[in-house]
């Protein structure tokens, strides 16, 4: 297990390697900081000056080399756009793009999960057919129409529900939280819901789909031939049969969600990474856009991971023998 | 002695797209307390059909569209699946053909056993674990005590089709349907696993519908074989009288192509042709368009199952009414 562990967190280094190369890339490739920072009027002087400071006169892998050891120690260095540290940037923006997608992610797989087994058990209910049609329409309609929707109806018509923005936020050590106000879970909803209709629908449609698989196995079948009750066959047996797939799935989502929140924070205004990655790009901020292109490898190498130690946890097949020789 | 399952004119149909196929036609037989009766016929004839239907878990949508069965004296072919689920497990027991696939993977096979007995007989946790190993020592697996928590894959084959049987007859049903149980595993392991099952169901008194296409394991375990053909049963006997003597044209066919062990054959025996598909099975006997001994009647009235001296065969030389009749039925007079 440990030995499984470590061979995993060795693998991810060179993953991280990569990342951190193009990160880097982009300093030496992507626009011209030093145009952007000195703006119109300079001396050459002033520009060797900043160009000294920037460590640009070194040769290129002398700048990796430090760029990596700055990165380990978790400096970016400073923004060219705000002129502050990338660390402290991004850990004040981290916990609103995290809680975001934590109930994005929460939303999808409790609604999605029981979805996907009802629809799966009860293949020709009218609900299911319900289930099965709106599925389609979130699979198929882009995150911005659905969050401009949501706030159509619920900000602007119904005035329920705030259209931008975190509310109100209390400061839990250096985490800012909005879970703990009211104005705060409220203002979470509409981009919980835009963010995770996508992951809903796919997890409904994938628990569903394995859920066909497994109603047919022989197992099944032979727990009704047990005498066993339906909800222990369906719950028990079935659903557990169908994990393996769906915390593939859901994991990876789980990434894409923190990743690719982008849209709907722009949408919904929100003062998560992803607006400051969008406002970033706007400006050339390349220390934020490498300190970001990082932060998310790492969250998908860390899921990457738990979802490997999930699948020992729920398939016992895998952990004989010193599984983790094997294969991944 | 009142019989413990009761079989009438059971009628097994499937509706497709391109019209309704019937998979069981007709089809009747007993099973007395502690008998075991033996299913054989090719693939295809409806054995497998009938232990499902048994059972209570025909495959949609596949559906009883006639007949009756009877266990107890009591219907039950027509319960709602609350009331079927309370009879399977608890009254009706069932081992599956393929040990590798009838086990949950995930769960051990003692948290397996302990489950079918707790929901079956209502036992505390304790009680149920205790019975599980005694039922895994019962079937011969070394070392219960320790085994009960291990997963199906760290079993081998032969020893996961015992733990299946143990899993059968935890709450001690009075019929075991056991479709094809030997059929997937190794040779050398399908002699082992029948005696087993066939001493612990004399044990037990428990009644045993064996489904197989295997005559060895029939002829070893049987009492009675019922032999099926498209869908319908062609001849039903004691074993010893299907074996030696027997009297429908199918059987002699299927009895003459088990290749004998005694002398050298040039070619095999079998019987010309194919059993016909679901869709288009013949009017009269459906065997007649392979029959050596077909005559008129055969291609018209389908016969039903008649005295045949010794069992009874749905074949009409052995009705007195024939205009041809069985040489050994015109002895008998």
């Amino acid at each position: 297990m440990l030995a499984f562990v470590i061979s995993r967190i060795l693998q991810a280094l060179p993953v991280m390697a990569v990342v951190a190369l193009i990160s880097f890339a982009m300093f030496a490739y992507v626009g011209d900081p030093v145009a952007i920072m000195l703006g119109q009027d300079f001396t050459e002087a002033q520009r060797q000056a900043l160009v000294a400071s920037l460590g640009l006169d070194q040769p290129f892998f002398v700048q990796f080399a430090k760029f990596l050891w700055n990165a380990l120690h978790g400096e970016f260095g400073l923004s060219y756009r705000l002129s502050r540290p990338v660390a402290e940037l991004i850990a004040e923006r981290a916990p609103a793009t995290l809680e975001l997608a934590f109930c994005a992610a929460l939303v999808s797989i409790c609604i999605g999960v029981p979805m996907g087994v009802y629809t799966g058990l009860y293949r020709n209910s009218w609900l299911s057919r319900l289930f099965l049609t709106f599925s389609l329409i979130g699979v198929s309609l882009p995150t911005f129409l659905i969050g401009i929707l949501l706030i159509l109806v619920f900000s602007v018509w119904l005035g329920w529900l705030p259209s931008f923005g975190r509310g109100d936020t209390v400061q839990v050590g250096w985490w800012s939280t909005g879970l703990l106000t009211a104005s705060g879970l409220k203002a979470l909803i509409l981009p919980s819901i835009t963010l995770g209709l996508f992951q809903l629908t796919l997890i409904m449609r994938l628990v569903r789909a394995e859920m066909l698989e497994v109603l047919r196995t022989d197992y099944i079948k032979f727990a009704r031939a047990r005498g066993l009750a339906n909800r222990v066959i369906h719950f028990g047996h079935a659903l557990k049969n169908t994990l393996v797939p769906v915390i593939t799935v859901a994991g990876l989502q789980l990434g894409g969600i923190i990743a690719f929140a982008i849209v709907t924070e722009t949408v919904f205004q929100w003062p998560g990474m992803g607006l400051l990655f969008i406002q970033s790009v706007n400006s050339a901020d390349i220390p934020v856009m490498a300190a970001y292109l990082m932060l998310i490898a790492l969250v998908f190498v860390t899921i990457n991971l738990v979802v490997d130690l999930l699948y020992y946890a729920v398939d016992p097949r895998l952990r004989v023998g010193g599984g983790a020789a094997r294969g991944h | 002695m009142a019989p413990l399952l009761e079989v009438r004119d059971l009628r097994v149909e499937f509706p497709t797209r391109r019209g309704t196929l019937t998979a069981l036609d007709g089809v009747s037989f007993d099973i007395a307390p502690g008998e075991v009766l033996g299913m054989v016929g090719e693939s295809g004839a409806g054995k497998s059909m009938t232990g499902a239907a048994i059972i209570g878990l025909l495959e949609p949508p596949g559906r009883i569209a006639g007949g009756e069965i009877r266990l107890n004296g009591k219907r039950i072919d027509n319960l709602p699946y609350e009331q079927m689920r309370r009879i399977r497990g608890r009254e009706i027991g069932a081992i599956f053909q393929d040990p590798l696939t009838t086990l949950n993977p995930l769960y051990t096979v003692g948290r397996q056993l302990v489950e079918t007995i707790q929901s079956n007989l209502g036992l505390d946790a304790a009680e149920a674990r205790r019975r599980a190993v005694h039922w895994l020592e019962q079937v011969g697996i070394p070392a219960a005590a320790q085994r009960v928590d291990s997963y199906p894959h760290e079993f081998s084959g032969g020893m996961r089709q015992r733990v299946v049987i143990a899993l059968a007859l935890c709450a001690e049903p009075k019929l075991i349907v056991a479709d094809e149980p030997t059929t997937a595993l190794d040779v050398s392991i399908q002699a082992q696993v029948i005696t087993l099952l066939k001493g612990l169901a004399r044990d037990k008194g428990t009644s045993m519908m064996l489904v197989t296409h295997d005559m060895g394991v029939i002829a070893e375990t049987a009492d009675r074989v019922a032999v099926m053909y498209a869908g319908r049963i062609a001849e039903i006997g004691p074993v010893r009288e299907v074996v030696k003597h027997p009297k429908h044209p199918y059987t002699r066919g299927l009895m003459a192509s088990i290749p004998p062990l005694d002398r050298r054959v040039e070619k095999l025996a079998q019987i010309d042709g194919s059993m016909p598909r679901l869709s288009a099975i013949p009017p009269g006997c459906a065997f007649n368009p392979r029959c050596p001994e077909v005559f008129g009647r055969c291609r018209v009235e389908r016969p039903v199952l008649l005295e045949a001296g010794g069992t009874r065969a749905a074949c009409w030389l052995y009705d007195p009414a024939s205009e041809k009749r069985a040489p050994e039925a015109m002895r008998h007079g």
